[in-house]
């Protein structure tokens, strides 16, 4: 068998192969996006990105009652979106295999909170599984579609950043077998009202009873024992932290499966070992399970932070005491940090220094525009979750009057006014409200790396398909002002934005522009300073392109960098900047 | 026993880092080692300071590195290097491309790049090499190739069989750039 190295995202998207799943629904968010990307990879896999979170499960559970094994997958935040489907889905059951993956952010590297999602599969009452490298990937993925079917239940994956994002070493099998299974009506199971959930509700209660048995048999809640040290309770890649740290000097209870927790190997490892350390990253989830169960003096968050990442170092520390006691030998307080930025030619930059001349309020969202919050722009006031631009702006249009909201605008990237902020503009029209909408159309889902989405025309699988009109949708839902734009022609958009914001009416700009990594956008040759004409006013590094900078007596335009947008060029007020030459 | 080498390697977002590591990794691979490596996607890659660990050994476990643990720092730009040196062993190596690229707020003037980056790491570590890589590859014609040529200069400090390395980059890269890269790949082996 040919070994490989995969991250274990794409280790998620082989399981699903092997497993003979058939049909996959995702919307993409970091850090599990490339599980469905990788899907492509198998012709037989219909996999497709849906407008949001919520449709994806649904498209899931969908075709799981409608015989086909299924997945879908998400980040962390996602599942709060997919919550709704997602109790449900639990009630009834499935008919083939149905395994919802989630992918959560310890550290945030690129997410809004840190949330701890084994508290939805409790709620939820699901089974969770935990894989802790490429190949647990790929396995547990096998064993939750297994485990799906035998319990009449949806299953859980749970994954973290450094285990989606990391390449270990996995070996691939062949592809299950999977007939279609028949639909067979029954709406005892899949009609949830009232009559029927209460009858499914007690069935759930039982299949829990039955899964905690499981959860105690299954190998894949392993105990691991070693002579002397302590022992440890742990899941997912702080058990890879742990056997770093600390080896066979402890015994380990390595969880596979986290929810439902094995009650009685918990018991029976915590009463063979002196002294027992829940190491979990984030929520005290295993620890508090074992105060209830009266194993109560396991130490876990005593110890250990709920805020961010561990690592084995940190594991040594704490537990064994020891640290590496070298001391550095530079101080480097005075290192300038180095953040994430908008590309050279972003079109939202365009749009973001109007937005901050004409000194207005930003409520934002989330996407490559939320950006625009850094400096030097510094140019959005608020970012809670996808979609709450255009809501949030209703709500303050609806706190603080007319004369504030002529004063604010909402702004939305393409992908993220489809997954939820048509719901808000919907709100506007029908509620009266005044606010400005600028819909920022890059042709793309930028942020998460490039997907496509119901606005480009194009599908998961490569396909042409029809592209959503914004201009037809605003109208609608009732909004009667409605302008697109280029937020490259900044005194155009400065113009619209100024009418837009001081009507009393509600409406919506589309800035339409493609994102300047995408293939379909123009580059032409780098512009230069006219060093003569140059007064080293620095306008043009108010507008914060990485190719432009400051030599502290003047400004110089990096070549390397630069695509030949010409934003620098429109706001420079001695025309100074040129455009380079066709070569 | 193989021995463990843990590399850290740390750029900006768009040098190409992350082709870097896995290519190391895929050799390490074929050489018989476990293998793990940790990537960034998403955010991060808008520019912003990117790292990547990639460790082989025997078995090994967690897929990251924590400070003083490094037996290569590899930085594809100084700042960067001089960001994440914390990172190496004492008696760790520091492999540095003596380029410069500004963050932001250097770029707007908040900051001031710090001075003599080289000098103080080479003060402060026994093992430093640096190289020039993005004038070399300005020779071959293409800055891109940044992250090939530190492959290579990796791939001579590890005293790696290069054809290992020729033969994973045949299979990384797409044909009609493949013999930019291998001759950027020798630059870093040779230089
Ligand atoms: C509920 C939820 N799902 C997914 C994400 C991940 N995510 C953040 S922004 C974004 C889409 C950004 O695309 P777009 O709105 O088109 O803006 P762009 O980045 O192209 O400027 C996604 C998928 C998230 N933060 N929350």
């Amino acid at each position: 068998m040919k070994k490989k190295l995969m991250i274990g995202n794409q280790a998620i998207a082989r399981g699903a192969y092997e497993a003979g799943v058939t049909v996959v629904s995702s919307y993409p968010g970091t850090p599990s996006t490339e599980i469905t990307e990788f899907m492509t990879e198998y012709k037989e896999i219909y996999s497709e990105w849906a407008p949001n979170e919520k449709v994806a499960m649904e498209v899931a559970i969908g075709a799981s009652v409608g015989g086909a094994r299924a997945l879908c997958a998400m980040k962390h935040v996602g599942l709060n979106v997919a919550a709704d489907p997602l109790f449900t889905a639990s009630y009834i059951g499935v008919n083939a295999g149905l395994v919802i993956i989630v992918a959560d952010d310890p550290g945030m590297h690129s997410s809004q909170n840190e949330q701890d999602s084994r508290h939805y599969a409790k709620a939820a009452k699901m089974p969770m599984l935990e894989p802790t490298d490429s190949q647990e990937c790929i396995d547990f993925i096998k064993l939750a579609f297994e485990i799906s079917e035998t319990f009449d239940t949806p299953v859980m994956v749970r994954l973290s950043t450094r285990v989606s994002h990391s390449q270990s070493i996995v070996e691939t099998g062949d592809r299950q077998d999977v007939v279609l299974k028949d639909f067979v009506k029954d709406p005892a199971k899949y009609v949830m009202m009232p009559a029927m959930a209460r009858k499914r509700h007690v069935f759930v209660e039982e299949r829990m009873n039955r899964l905690l048995d499981y959860s105690n048999q299954t190998p894949i809640n392993k105990i691991i024992n070693n002579e002397g040290g302590p022992g440890i309770i742990t899941d997912g890649i702080a058990f890879q932290y742990c056997m770093e740290a600390l080896g066979d000097k402890a015994s380990y209870l390595k969880l596979g499966m986290v929810y439902p927790l094995p009650d009685q190997k918990l018991k029976e490892f915590y009463s063979s070992q002196e002294k027992v350390y829940v190491v979990e990253e984030l929520d005290p989830f295993i620890e508090e399970r074992c105060k209830v169960l009266g194993l109560s003096d396991v130490i876990g968050k005593d110890l250990f932070p709920i805020c961010g990442e561990f690592n084995a170092g940190m594991i040594k520390e704490k537990i064994l005491n020891e640290t590496i006691t070298d001391e550095i030998k530079i101080e480097t307080t005075e290192v300038p940090v180095r953040p994430p930025v908008m590309c050279p030619g972003c079109p939202h930059r365009g749009m973001y220094y109007v937005l901050k001349k004409a000194k207005l309020n930003v409520i934002g969202d989330i996407g490559c525009y939320t950006l625009g919050a850094l400096p030097p722009l510094e140019a959005m006031d608020t970012c809670v979750c996808m979609g709450a631009s255009v809501s949030m702006a209703h709500g303050i249009d609806k706190a603080r009057g007319a004369e504030f909201t002529k004063k604010t605008v909402a702004v939305i990237g393409d992908s993220t006014f489809v997954h939820s902020g048509i719901t808000g503009l919907i709100d506007i029209a029908y509620n009266k409200g005044i606010s400005t909408v600028i819909i920022l159309d890059n042709s793309i889902t930028g942020m998460t790396g490039h997907q496509e989405n119901p606005s480009t025309g194009k599908t998961l699988m490569g396909e042409p398909t029809v592209s959503l009109d914004f201009v037809k949708l605003s109208e609608a839902v009732g909004i009667k002002r409605v302008t697109v734009c280029d937020p490259f022609d900044l005194k155009g958009f400065e113009k619209i934005v100024k009418e837009e914001t001081s009507t009393e009416e509600p409406s919506v700009i589309i800035t339409q522009r493609p994102c300047a990594l995408l293939k379909t956008a123009q580059v032409f040759p780098p512009y230069h300073i006219n060093t003569e004409a140059c007064r080293y006013c620095k306008m043009c590094l108010k507008v914060g392109c990485p190719s432009i900078i400051d030599l502290g007596d003047g400004v110089v335009i990096n070549d390397a960098l630069c695509v030949g947008c010409g934003l620098c060029a429109s706001v420079c007020p001695f025309n100074a900047i040129d455009k380079g030459e066709q070569g | 026993m193989m021995k463990e080498i843990s590399i850290m390697i740390v750029g900006v977002g768009g040098q190409g880092t992350l082709l870097t590591s896995r290519i190391l990794g895929n050799v390490a691979m074929e050489l018989g080692y476990d293998v793990k490596m940790s990537e960034i996607h998403g955010m991060a890659q808008r520019g912003g300071s990117v790292v990547t660990y990639v460790k082989m050994g025997e078995k090994v476990y967690s897929p990251i590195i924590e400070e003083q643990t490094a037996d290569i720092v590899l930085a594809f730009e100084e700042l960067e290097g001089f960001r994440w040196h914390k990172y190496l062993k004492k008696d760790g190596l520091m492999v540095m491309n003596t380029q410069k690229i500004d963050p932001m707020p250097v770029i707007i003037g908040r900051a001031k790049y710090p001075e003599q980056i080289s000098e103080k790491l080479s003060e402060a570590y026994n093992n430093t090499v640096f190289i020039n890589a993005i004038d070399l590859a300005r020779e071959l014609g293409n800055v891109k190739v940044v992250n090939v040529i530190m492959l290579g200069k990796i791939a001579k400090i590890l005293e790696i069989d290069k054809d290992l390395f020729i033969k994973a980059i045949e299979q990384a890269v797409p044909p009609k750039l493949l013999d930019l890269n291998k001759e950027a790949f020798m630059m870093g082996y040779t230089n």
